[in-house]
């Protein structure tokens, strides 16, 4: 009866997640970039290589099972091994132990052939950011040459489809680890230290990452959005994020600006344009155009970040955002001026 | 076959000199290693049920998606406490306990080496493991991972005493865990039986002697790190601040030094008592004894050379990674060596399909899948996917699991006769080792695929967009069946100790010295200290001499005996029971406790350490006078012509 009852859940949890959309894009088994595609192709051949020699040693061993007659603890013990040393047994061990041997140097060879290849992607005309890791959330910041073509945004990268990426990775307080399962492993964001990852998205598509170093009470809470398009939908992105914040047009709006400017808002936040020029937290310059809020935690709409503003401290405890005591009708006021914020 | 007896005034006698003393004072007094070892077993035991309910908690927090049974602080207090408990209070000193025990019964020895510091290191080991509990209980349980990496765990991001306790705990453990290791090593060099060369030592033995020296070279490692940590915490030195020329790598190095040598110091005992087990239920010698042995002293050196492998995400040179790559793979082809040699066995052998066995046999499937997935692991490319998520939860459970506790509970039913006195039920047992076989892979193997799907470890909670929900849902389902087949054990083992079917000497037939004696065993351990002619003694045609005569029995005096050959090298009397390894243990605590608090506590809380430490080694003028007068100098002794 105890078997039965936890089973049935259980089936019941497949069907419905059957029903649900597709989840997001954060899977090790699925490349949509060069990088990716070549640790798969390791994954395979290992995967392949020790689902073989499992079942041979589990076959041996099931064999010796079926095969050796039984006994009991009266039996007498079988000592003819220490008169005649049993050969053939030993070349079988000895054998099999040169094919084990064999096999891991193959997996040797196979591991630095991958690492070889992904040495080599190509960096012409790449795209270099610096990501930088907080508790609990991302910093990326798009170099360019120019400084005046440069831009600061947080937790949502956009990455032109086809052109290398580099990804230049530091951290401000804590280890963090940099991980976008479908387009490369991870990589660690180690204070004091800088490191750099390569890669490149070959299909359009949103694909998710994740935090992947404990870092603290939030460690759960820290995703991360890459948005690979075509690339003058990114050249056009990039434009976009280069301008200021655009000046309010109502009233509310303007009222909304002024509360961000004259709250504890621009204590932490930066908005271009604009007084705000702190950056304890996420650049808010262009906060409208990303699809989550909280590093990725909550969809970006008017009710999640109208109960992110007032309470943080419910939804993410520990979060470095304080709780914001606001009249209802300011917190309207501040939501119109943050929906200006494309 | 059975040992050489004394006559029964004499037997009376050298029970009555072993024995420890009774009452409550002289509970606290017991020294006999078999007494410190049974409470050492329970005592771990106790932390691994602990650890396992954290688990559960873990598990139930993990069910579904949103979980909101615990919230992100108690989630990091309860990964952190898991794994601290699992690694440094129940995996490596459980098997530091069952080798007290075992070792010197199957060496032909009275007792271990150094019986009042093996005494200490157990209370040092127990009063760690109580802090950390109660601080857990007092909400400060430690919460920055069981590897506590910098600059998480320093004083800016864990203001708190939770970092504080986790690194005295560390400190209490390994103390404990390098006593342990002194004491086996010597018991195991010099306190063989004579004619037991090492040629001829039990593979168990073998496996702990290479375990100890493991101990002896990498906990100073984690010691000296996680006392860097303290002080960066206490009084500001810098170790690992890089705004100070510190680095937070270097943490990494010394934790991993000590961390990847442990998973070894974890596995390679149960290597033998993988070895004991196949060998006395396949009803034959192992195949390949020398194979075997340079197996392990292989495995125990190479430990020490993969600790990068934990390390790959970092930004290391990639060369230098390469080299681990190496290392890794290399170390399967000793472990495989070892399991060809018991394939091997069992091939030619004659089968009694006990308990014991079922669980060495889970060994094969479970251990061997954990193995392939460190080959897995080894891969510096593979591992950027791999590392820091489920599966690696799911790989080093594959490893701990079947490569420790199976063997372990295997181990618990083949010489829980030999503690008690009585067998455990074997029906209990078949549904003890099946719940735990078929739970044990309902709650790990799904979590191979949960990670290749993306989901990190140490997470609180997983969105349900992620559809991480069914898969962990049939892990916490597992991990109850786990809980059951534990609490099956449980059972058997209160009621078996009790009303279990009588063993005798030796209930299995088997090969080794430690069924040559009573179970439980007279607390001499041997009425006459046997003389060892073959690998397996019991097994073998009895060949003269038997025994060894003239050892005192009203004085705890022993044989030492020469390292290699184990030829007669000399007496030697070890000390008697005495309350000063508790009071110095005591004193030891208020240092370290106090020390969590402040630096000031390390200057006069060396007073009473002090203190207990002279009282426990001022010499009794009665016992030096009746040494002394039992020596025989050479110039003394009548040279027959």
């Amino acid at each position: 009866m105890r078997l039965r009852a936890v089973f049935i859940p259980i089936l019941g949890m497949a069907a419905a997640t059957e029903t649900c959309s597709a989840a997001p894009l954060q899977d090790a088994l699925h490349a949509y970039g060069i990088q990716a595609w070549h640790i798969g192709r390791l994954w395979n051949f290992t995967l392949g290589l020790c689902v073989l020699v499992f079942s041979a040693v589990v076959a041996a061993f099931l064999f010796a099972l079926w095969r050796a007659p039984r006994s009991d603890a009266q039996t007498p013990p079988d000592l003819s091994s220490l008169e005649r040393p049993e050969r053939r047994i030993h070349r079988t061990v000895a054998w099999a132990a040169g094919l084990a041997t064999l096999g891991l140097l193959a997996l040797l060879a196979a591991d630095v052939f991958t690492s070889r290849a992904l040495g080599r992607l190509p960096l012409q005309d790449a795209v270099n950011i610096e990501l930088i890791g907080h508790q609990w959330w991302w910093e990326a910041r798009y170099l360019d040459p120019d400084a005046n073509r440069q831009f600061t945004t947080a937790n949502e990268l956009h990455i032109p489809v086809g052109r290398p990426v580099i990804v230049t990775l530091r951290s401000d307080d804590v280890i963090h680890t940099l991980w976008v399962p479908n387009l490369h492993g991870k990589r660690d964001m180690i204070p004091g230290r800088t490191a750099t990852m390569q890669f490149r998205a070959d299909q359009p598509g949103t694909y998710r990452g994740q935090c992947a170093e404990f870092c603290g009470l939030e460690h759960a809470m820290m995703a991360l959005l890459v948005e690979a398009e075509p690339n003058a939908q990114y050249e056009a992105w990039a434009e976009r994020q280069r301008q200021p914040a655009p000046l309010p047009a109502s009233d509310a709006a303007r009222r909304g600006r002024d509360l961000f400017l004259s709250h504890s808002c621009a204590r932490c936040h930066t908005v271009n344009g604009t007084g705000a020029t702190a950056a304890m937290g996420p650049d808010l310059t262009h906060l409208a155009g990303r699809k989550t809020i909280a590093a990725g935690m909550l969809p970006n709409d008017a009710g999640h970040l109208a109960s992110w503003i007032r309470d943080p401290q419910t939804l993410k405890p520990g979060v470095y955002m304080p709780v914001n005591r606001m009249r209802p009708d300011e917190l309207q006021d501040l939501l119109a001026y943050l929906e200006t914020l494309k | 076959m059975t040992a050489p007896r004394l006559d029964a005034k004499d037997a009376a006698m050298l029970e009555q000199t072993w024995r420890d003393p009774p009452g409550l004072i002289g509970w606290f007094s017991a020294i006999n290693h078999k007494t410190m070892s049974l409470r050492f077993m329970i005592t771990t035991f106790v932390f691994f049920v602990l650890g396992g309910l954290l688990a559960l908690a873990i598990r139930l927090q993990l069910a579904g998606p949103d979980g909101k049974i615990i919230g992100a602080d108690l989630y990091s207090q309860l990964f952190t406490m898991h794994g601290s408990t699992m690694m440094f209070l129940f995996a490596v000193p459980v098997m530091q306990a069952v080798a007290t025990y075992l070792v010197p019964l199957m060496i032909g020895a009275r007792s271990v080496a150094f019986p009042r510091m093996n005494a200490f290191a157990y209370w040092i080991f127990t009063l760690g493991g109580i802090m950390l509990f109660v601080a857990f209980f007092l909400n400060v349980g430690p919460d920055a991972g069981w590897f506590a990496y910098v600059p998480l765990s320093s004083l800016q991001y864990s203001p708190t005493k939770r970092v504080d306790i986790w690194a005295q705990m560390i400190t209490f453990t390994e103390m404990a865990g390098l006593m342990e290791a002194i004491v086996l090593i010597t018991t195991i060099l010099k306190m063989r039986a004579p004619g037991m060369t090492l040629n001829r030592m039990p593979l168990f033995v073998w496996a702990i002697l290479a375990t100890s020296f493991m101990v002896l070279f990498s906990m100073p490692a984690v010691m000296l790190g996680s006392t860097a940590l303290i002080t960066d915490r206490l009084v500001n030195t810098q170790f690992f601040n890089p705004l100070k020329g510190g680095d937070a790598l270097l943490w990494q190095h010394l934790f991993w030094f000590f961390g990847h040598p442990e998973v070894y110091m974890i596995f390679i005992p149960p290597l033998g008592f993988i070895s004991s087990i196949v060998a006395t239920f396949a009803r034959r010698p192992i195949v390949g004894y020398p194979a075997m042995v340079l197996s392990v002293v292989a495995t125990a050196f190479l430990a020490f050379g993969l600790w990068v492998h934990h390390m790959f995400a970092t930004n290391l040179p990639e060369l230098g990674k390469t080299f681990f790559t190496a290392a890794s793979l290399m170390i399967a082809i000793p472990t495989a060596l070892q399991i060809f040699c018991w394939i091997a066995t069992l091939w030619t052998g004659r089968l009694n399909l006990r308990t014991p066995l079922l669980f060495v046999l889970a060994f094969f499937v479970i251990l061997l899948a954990g193995g392939l997935t460190g080959l897995m692991l080894a891969s510096v490319s593979l591992d950027t996917q791999l590392h820091d998520s489920h599966f690696v939860v799911a790989h080093l459970h594959y490893v701990l699991m079947g490569g420790a506790v199976f063997p372990l509970f295997g181990a618990f039913y083949y010489w829980f006769p030999k503690f008690t006195g009585r067998m455990l039920n074997e029906s209990l047992g078949r549904w003890n080792f099946w719940l735990f076989f078929i739970g044990f892979n309902l709650t790990f193997f799904p979590m191979h695929v949960l990670g290749l799907q993306g989901m990190p470890r140490r997470v609180y909670t997983y969105p349900a967009a992620m559809e991480w929900g069914s898969l962990n849902f049939a892990a916490t389902v597992g991990s109850f069946m786990i809980a059951v087949s534990v609490l099956l054990f449980i059972v058997n083992v209160l009621r078996s100790r009790r009303h279990g079917e009588l063993a005798g000497n030796d209930p299995w037939g088997a090969g080794t010295l430690e069924w040559s004696i009573p179970s439980p065993p007279p607390a001499g351990n041997f009425e006459m200290v046997p003389v060892v002619h073959a690998r397996d003694p019991l097994w073998e045609a009895k060949r003269l001499p038997s025994h060894v005569t003239g050892l005192a029995n009203d004085y705890r005096e022993i044989l030492v005996t020469s390292v290699a050959d184990a030829k007669l090298d000399h007496r030697l009397w070890l000390p008697s029971s005495s309350l000063a390894p508790f009071v110095t243990a005591l004193a030891t605590t208020v240092l370290f406790v106090g020390s969590i608090f402040t630096p000031w506590a390390v200057v006069w809380a060396a007073v009473p350490v002090a203190a207990g430490a002279t009282w426990w080694f001022w010499p009794k003028k009665d016992i030096v006078e009746q040494r002394t007068g039992s020596e025989i100098s050479p110039y003394d002794v009548e040279v027959e012509s």
